[in-house]
């Protein structure tokens, strides 16, 4: 997987391609670096897979977002990684949006 | 039929997600289908790698088998431990209406599972979990 990361202020852009899965979750965890960010947007667009080690990393990314009155947004999934978030009920917890 | 064998490790995880696309390869499985597999096997293989044997280290075995019949294809995944029985579909499938922050992190994976495959079937004889996913391609 390759993770690139695009600081502005308090803005943190995350683009991901390739696979999120158990082995590459915890580097994005540790790349994740929110102290002073409140706007988080995740760009998934070159994203193909997604197991549920990555769904652990997005959803404590939105709890963190959340308790310190942040934004989280998921941009561009493809079709397979939309079904995946709406299996799991992620659709109704994270902000969804397409370009 | 194809079987590997291979110590129940996460980091033999791509070696078995390898393992399992290639014999899936010459088959009429989408791309859909293939995720959605791929899916299911790291999950039941992930499980098996940190839990069977913990803290110590074991074995595991991977199956594949397709079978035919007439135009339809089903792909059967088998999974064999010998490490403490364990049936994951004994498991309580999580709330996924839930807000963010009533939500536990993790306890998806099992359900993702289920939800992924046509069915899962678990048992334990002779000393092992033995758990077997089925999948129509």
């Amino acid at each position: 997987m390759t993770i690139t990361k695009n600081k502005d202020g308090s803005r943190l852009l995350v683009k991901l391609s390739g696979r999120l899965d158990t082995t590459t979750s915890p580097q994005l965890e540790r790349v994740l670096l929110l102290d002073d960010i409140h706007e988080v947007i995740f760009d998934l667009e070159e994203l193909q897979y997604l197991a549920s080690a990555g769904l652990r990393v997005l959803l404590s990314t939105q709890k963190k977002m959340n308790a310190k009155k942040g934004t989280m947004v998921v941009r561009n999934a493809n079709e397979t990684i939309l079904e995946v978030f709406e299996m799991t009920g992620f659709s109704h917890v994270l902000t969804i949006e397409h370009d | 039929m194809a079987e590997l064998r291979l110590q129940a490790n996460t980091e033999n995880l791509e070696q078995v997600m390898g393992f399992v696309e290639e014999q899936l390869a010459h088959t009429g499985c989408d791309t859909k289908a293939l995720m959605q597999v791929q899916m299911a096997v790291e999950e039941i293989y992930v499980n098996i790698a940190n839990y069977a044997y913990s803290p110590s280290a074991g074995m595991a075995t991977v199956r594949v088998e397709v079978e035919k019949q007439e135009e339809l294809e089903q792909a059967v995944i088998t999974f064999i431990d010998r490490g403490v029985p364990y049936n994951p579909l004994e498991r309580e499938d999580p709330d996924v209406s839930l807000s963010a922050e009533e939500r536990p992190v993790g306890g998806l994976g099992i359900y993702m599972v289920k939800k992924s495959v046509d069915s899962v079937e678990y048992k334990h004889k002779d000393g092992e979990n033995v758990l077997i996913l089925r999948k129509r391609l």
